[in-house]
C-alpha cells in the first residue's frame, strides 16, 4: 500500500520549495534526497545522536524523528546555509582553526546546534557550551576543541555585532 | 632463546635534525572546508537518482538452524526489484575474505547460509526502489527458525559439552597456543613476589557515526564491477574479495570514499560492498546499501576485545619486575576474521615500558554466538596496556612502594631496545614523559587534595597514573607467526603515493587506499609535500584512486598512516627531483651534481641567481622534450611503493617473533576522578595526558586524536558495552542503550608532548592514532582503584558501571563500617 502524497511548503536557508510527500518520509530523506541538500547527516536513526541536527523555525530538532509534513509551513536552515557569497560563518572558520572536526561527519549537526545556543547566549562559558552540545554525540573529537571553536566564534560574532551597532 | 640476526637487519639510522619548515606546524587541515559547508561527499551523499536500495533481514535468534525461507510475498511488494535469501547468496557468492585459521571449518559468509550464529546475522536481502519499500519487503519474508541453544560465555564455550557454534570446526576453540619468551620458570623461581590477578574486558567498538555503505554497479558488457566505498584496506588482498564475487580480480575496482569515522571498523570491512555488489548484479541497476545503526551495532564484523586474564607478574620486593605469565581467553564472537592478530598487538609492547625480562602467553580463542571481532583502535594492544598497569598498580600496592618509584625503577632507557618477544623498542624517553606529566597534572597538588577531601569532606578522589606503550607501523609477519607452518606468510604491508607536477609546476598527490578516516592523511601529505617542494601546502591537490589499476596500498590501522605516507612521498619526491635536477642542470647547462635543491627550485651551486624553478623545470618536461637528451620522457610524475621500513622474520621456534611493530610511541595518563560511593558514578576532576609519538607533524591534530582517543577510552573505562544476556539478545543495540560519552562525560585535557625521533623513519615521525584510547581504561581504572583502597575496594572488570562499583562496594562490607 503506498500511502498518499500530501503537499507541503517549506523554506529552506530562505528559499522556498512547494513539494509531494509521503506522510511517512522522514524529513532528513527529503531534505538529503528530494532537495539534494546531503550536508545533513544521518547517525542513528533513533533521535539520539543529534548528526541529523536543523533548524525548525530556529530551534534545533532531529530531523531524522521528525516527518517532512511536520515541517509545512516552516522555516528550515541547514549547514548548506551557513556560508555566504563563498565566504565561511564564524563557526565554520573556528571549527576550521581550531580541528573542531576530524571525520566531520557530527559537524552539521554540531555547527547547527551551536548556531542556536549562541543565538541563545551569545557569550557563553565553556561549561555551558558543553552543556549545551552534550545533545550531539561527536565520536572522533573529544569535544575539546568543538568547544574552543564555538567560544572562539562567540567573541568573533559579538565583536562583529559591535562593530555593526 | 632463539633469536633473529638482529643488527643486520636495522634499516640505516637517520639523520634527523634537518631543519623543517611545515612537517611541525599546526596548520589547518586541508580536509576541512568541504566537511564544514556539507559538501563532504560521503557515501550516503553519493547515491544518484535510479539507484535501488538494499535491506538486510536480521536474524532474532543467537543460534538456529535455517529450515525454510518463504520470500514470495516479499518478492511481490510494491517496489521490489529482487530478495536474495542466504541458500541463494550461498549460490551466487564465494565465502567472505577471511584470514583466520583454517577458514574452512568456520565459514562466513555475507548472508547465513544454512543456520544464524548470532542475533543480528543476515539471512536474506530485500533490493527496492527506496529503502523505505525494501524494509516494507522484510517484514514480508517469513523465516522458519529451528532454535538449537547458544553459548555466549567463553569459558563454558570452551567447556567439551558446549553447543557448537561451527560442527566441522568440532570445537569452539579456534586457536590455543602458549608461548614462552626467555626463561620464564627461572625468572619465577628467584622472584621474591607473584602478585596474581583475574581481569575481565568487556566487549566494546569503534561505532562511528557514519555506518559502512556501499554503491556497486555491475556492467554487464565488461563482466566488471565498479563499488564505491568508505572502506579500502590491503588491496593487495583484494583478489580475495573478488574470489567472493566470483569474477577475477581485474574485473573488481573499489573505489574509496571519505570515511565518517571508522576507529578501526573499517578495516577490510568488505561485507556491505559484496551484498551490494551481488544485488547489483542480479537486478542489472545500481544498487546502494547502507548499514543502518542496528546493522552497524550488531552486524559490523568489528566489535572489540572481549577477554578474560589471570596474570601473575613475579617482582622483587625492591620492585623490580622480573617475569610475567598471561594466560587469555578472547571471546571472538561467531566468526574469526583477522585471527588473533589483536595478541600480536599485545607481544608487540606485552612488557610496556618496562625492562621484564621473560613472558609466558597463553591465549585461547573462543567461539560464542556474538558479532565477530574486527579492529577497535589498539587491536588488543590496548587491553594489554590496561592489563600490565593493572598488575603494576597491585604490585606496588602489594610491596608498599610508590606507583611512580615502581614504574622508574623499571623503565627501558637504552635504545634500540629488544623485548624479550623479539620485537623492538626503536627509541624513547620514557623518563621525560613521566616528568612532564607529573608536572602538568599537578601530582603532589592532588596527592595532597585527595587526603584533605577524604578526611574533611568525605570524598574519593583518586589519581590514576600509567606509563605505557603506543607501538606503531605494523608489518606482514604478525598475521601469521602464530602458526607452526603458516599458510601464507606474507611480507608486504606497503603503501603508496604518486606526485605528479603539473606544466605549471602545481602538484597532485595521489592516494591509493581509503585513507581518510578522521585522520588527517591528506593534511599530512601535503604538508610532507610542502617541505619536499617548499610550496604552500594549500596549494597541494590530492585525489584517491580506485584499487583495480591503483598501487598497492594498506590504508589506515596500526597507527601507520602518517609513517607510511611520508616514506611514500619521500620516495615519489625523491625520484621526482632526481629527474628535475637533471632537466635544470640541462637548462642551465651545468653538470647535474653541480646543483643544488632550495627555495623551490634548483640553482647553480655557490651561485643562487642562476636557478630554475620548479614551474620552470616542469613547464619544460612538459612541452619541451626534444629540448632534452633522448632518454628524457616527457612530463613529471613519479610513484613511490613504500614498504614497511623495519621487518625481521620470526625464529622457527617461534621463541622470537622478530621485529613487527619497531616505531614506539609512549605515553603517560594521569586522570584524577571522584567517584561518587552512593551512586556509583564518575567524574573527573581534571586529566593530563603527554605522548611521545617522535617528532610531530601537526600537534594539534595530534592532539585532537589523543582527546578523541581518551574520550573512547573513557567509554571503554566507564560506559559502553555490547551486552549479551544467555540468551545471546544483544541487550545494546542502540546508541540508548550503548552510551557513547558526551560533552560533559569527557574532561578538558591538559595535553604535553615529548618527541623522541625514530632513527628509522622519515623525519622520525611515528604513528600517534590510536594512543588516547591505548592509555585511557587503564588510567581511569587506576585511579577509581586509587579513589576506593581506602575502602578496600579494587575494580577489575571494565567498563566500570555505576552497577559494577556499587556491587563492589556492598560486596567489600557495610559502608558505616568502612575507614575514611
Ligand atoms: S541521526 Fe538523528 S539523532 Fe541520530
Ligand atoms: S568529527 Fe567525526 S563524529 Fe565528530
Amino acid at each position: 500500500m503506498t500511502p498518499t502524497a500530501c503537499t507541503i511548503n517549506v523554506t529552506v536557508n530562505g528559499h522556498p520549495h512547494v513539494a509531494e510527500v509521503e506522510p511517512r518520509r522522514l524529513l532528513v530523506d527529503f531534505l538529503r534526497e528530494d532537495l539534494g541538500l546531503a550536508g545533513t547527516h544521518i547517525g542513528c536513526e533513533h533521535g539520539v545522536c543529534g548528526t541529523c541536527t536543523v533548524l525548525l523555525n530556529g530551534a534545533s530538532i532531529r530531523s531524522c524523528i521528525t516527518f517532512a509534513v511536520q515541517a509545512d509551513g516552516a522555516e528550515i536552515s541547514t549547514v548548506e546555509g551557513l556560508a555566504r557569497g563563498g565566504e565561511m560563518h564564524p563557526l565554520q572558520d573556528e571549527f576550521s582553526e581550531k580541528q573542531g572536526l576530524q571525520c566531520g561527519y557530527c559537524t552539521p549537526g554540531m555547527l547547527m546546534r551551536a548556531c542556536e545556543i549562541l543565538a541563545e547566549n551569545p557569550d557563553p562559558t565553556p561549561a555551558e557550551v558543553r552543556s549545551a552540545i552534550a545533545s550531539n554525540l561527536c565520536r572522533c573529537t573529544g569535544y575539546q576543541f568543538i568547544t574552543e571553536a564555538v567560544i572562539g566564534a562567540a567573541a568573533r560574532m559579538r565583536a562583529t555585532k559591535e562593530v555593526a551597532s | 632463546m632463539t633469536t633473529v640476526d638482529r643488527a643486520d637487519a636495522a634499516p640505516p639510522v637517520r639523520d634527523q635534525s634537518a631543519k623543517r619548515r611545515w612537517v611541525g606546524q599546526s596548520i589547518r587541515r586541508v580536509e576541512d572546508p568541504k566537511f564544514l559547508l556539507g559538501r563532504g561527499g560521503y557515501i550516503a551523499d553519493r547515491i544518484t537518482p535510479g539507484t535501488l536500495h538494499a535491506a538486510v533481514l536480521r536474524s532474532p535468534h543467537a543460534h538456529a538452524r535455517i529450515v525454510r525461507i518463504e520470500a514470495s510475498r516479499a518478492k511481490a511488494a510494491p517496489g521490489v526489484h529482487a530478495v536474495i535469501t542466504g541458500p541463494e547468496a550461498a549460490e551466487l557468492c564465494n565465502p567472505m575474505p577471511d584470514f583466520g585459521p583454517d577458514p574452512a571449518r568456520h565459514t562466513w559468509r555475507c548472508l547465513a547460509a544454512d543456520k544464524v550464529r548470532y542475533v543480528g546475522e543476515g539471512v536474506a536481502v530485500v533490493v527496492a526502489d527506496s529503502r523505505y519499500l525494501a524494509e516494507d519487503a522484510l517484514e514480508l519474508i517469513e523465516v522458519e527458525y529451528e532454535p538449537l541453544p547458544p553459548v555466549t560465555d567463553p569459558v563454558r564455550a570452551l567447556a567439551d559439552d558446549a553447543p557448537l557454534v561451527h560442527e566441522a570446526l568440532e570445537s569452539n576453540c579456534a586457536y590455543e597456543r602458549t608461548f614462552d619468551f626467555g626463561d620464564v620458570d627461572r625468572d619465577f623461581a628467584e622472584a621474591e613476589v607473584i602478585v596474581r590477578d583475574r581481569l575481565r574486558w568487556h566487549r566494546s567498538g569503534g561505532q562511528p557515526l557514519e555506518t559502512v555503505g556501499a554503491i556497486a554497479e555491475y556492467d554487464l558488457g565488461t563482466g566488471s564491477f565498479t563499488i564505491d566505498t568508505n572502506t579500502l584496506s590491503f588491496t593487495s588482498y583484494l583478489f580475495m574479495a573478488a574470489n567472493t564475487l566470483k569474477v577475477a580480480a581485474n574485473k573488481l575496482d573499489i573505489r574509496p570514499v571519505p570515511a565518517g569515522g571508522s576507529f578501526g571498523s573499517k578495516l577490510f570491512a568488505n561485507k556491505p560492498a559484496v551484498i551490494a555488489a551481488m544485488c547489483a548484479r542480479e537486478t542489472g541497476r545500481k544498487v546502494a546499501y547502507l548499514e543502518d545503526r542496528v546493522d552497524n551495532i550488531s552486524n559490523c564484523d568489528h566489535h572489540g576485545s572481549d577477554r578474560i586474564y589471570e596474570v601473575e607478574l613475579a617482582m622483587m620486593r625492591d620492585g623490580t619486575m622480573r617475569s610475567i605469565k598471561i594466560d587469555v581467553i578472547d571471546d571472538y564472537g561467531a566468526y574469526i576474521q583477522f585471527g588473533v592478530g589483536h595478541h600480536g598487538n599485545a607481544l608487540a609492547q606485552v612488557v610496556g615500558p618496562y625492562t621484564i625480562g621473560s613472558v609466558r602467553y597463553q591465549v585461547q580463542a573462543a567461539l560464542t554466538n556474538k558479532n565477530q571481532q574486527g579492529a577497535y583502535r589498539g587491536f588488543g594492544s590496548e587491553v594489554n596496556n590496561w592489563m600490565l598497569e593493572q598488575m603494576v598498580d597491585k604490585a606496588a600496592r602489594e610491596l608498599g612502594l610508590d606507583p611512580v618509584a615502581v614504574r622508574r625503577k623499571n623503565f627501558i632507557r637504552e635504545f634500540p631496545h629488544f623485548i624479550p618477544t623479539g620485537n623492538v623498542y626503536d627509541s624513547g624517553d620514557y623518563d621525560r614523559v613521566l616528568d612532564k606529566a607529573l608536572e602538568l597534572a599537578d601530582y603532589s597538588h592532588w596527592r595532597t587534595e585527595q587526603e584533605r577531601l577524604r578526611e574533611e569532606e568525605g570524598r574519593y578522589i583518586g589519581i590514576g597514573l600509567i606509563s605505557a606503550q603506543e607501538r606503531s607501523v605494523f608489518s606482514a609477519t604478525e598475521f601469521w607467526f602464530w602458526f607452526d607452518e603458516p599458510g601464507a606468510p606474507v611480507t608486504s604491508t606497503p603503501e603508496s603515493v604518486s606526485l605528479k607536477v603539473d606544466a605549471t609546476g602545481g602538484i597532485t598527490a595521489i592516494l591509493y587506499s581509503c585513507a581518510f578516516w578522521g585522520n588527517s592523511p591528506e593534511t599530512m601529505v601535503a604538508q610532507f609535500v610542502a617541505e619536499e617542494f617548499d610550496c604552500s601546502p594549500y596549494d597541494v591537490s590530492i585525489v584517491y584512486h580506485g584499487s583495480r589499476d591503483g598501487l598497492p596500498a594498506t590504508g589506515p590501522g596500526g597507527s601507520r598512516t602518517t609513517v607510511m605516507l611520508a616514506g611514500a612521498v619521500e620516495g615519489a619526491a625523491g625520484k621526482i627531483k632526481a629527474k628535475a635536477r637533471r632537466a635544470a642542470a640541462h637548462l642551465l647547462e651545468i653538470d647535474p651534481d653541480d646543483v643544488e635543491w632550495s627555495d623551490g627550485g634548483f640553482h647553480v651551486k655557490g651561485d643562487p641567481e642562476r636557478k630554475k624553478s620548479l614551474a620552470e623545470i616542469a613547464i619544460a618536461l612538459h612541452l619541451f622534450k626534444h629540448s632534452f637528451p633522448a632518454d628524457m620522457e616527457s612530463g613529471l610524475d613519479e610513484s613511490k611503493v613504500f614498504d614497511h621500513p623495519y621487518t625481521t622474520m620470526p625464529s622457527a621456534d617461534r621463541k622470537d617473533l622478530g621485529v613487527f611493530y619497531p616505531f614506539m610511541g609512549h605515553a603517560c595518563h594521569v586522570p584524577v576522578v571522584e567517584v561518587d560511593i552512593e551512586t556509583g558514578a564518575v567524574t573527573f576532576l581534571h586529566y593530563a595526558a603527554v605522548h611521545d609519538c617522535g617528532t610531530l607533524v601537526n600537534p594539534r591534530s595530534l592532539a585532537g586524536h589523543i582527546v578523541g582517543g581518551t574520550a573512547q577510552g573513557i567509554g571503554t573505562a566507564l560506559y559502553e558495552e555490547f551486552v549479551y544476556d544467555d540468551d545471546g539478545q544483544l541487550l545494546s543495540s542502540s546508541f540508548l542503550d550503548y552510551l557513547i560519552p558526551t560533552a560533559t562525560e569527557v574532561p578538558e585535557l591538559t595535553i604535553g608532548h615529548v618527541e623522541t625521533p625514530s632513527p628509522y623513519t622519515p623525519h622520525g615521525v611515528k604513528g600517534g592514532g590510536e594512543g588516547g584510547r591505548m592509555m585511557a581504561p587503564a588510567a581511569i581504572n587506576v585511579a577509581v582503584n586509587d579513589a576506593l583502597y581506602p575502602l578496600g575496594v579494587r575494580l577489575t572488570e571494565l567498563p566500570m558501571t555505576p552497577e559494577r562499583i556499587l556491587s563492589a562496594l556492598r560486596a567489600a562490607g557495610p559502608i558505616g563500617g568502612r575507614a575514611g
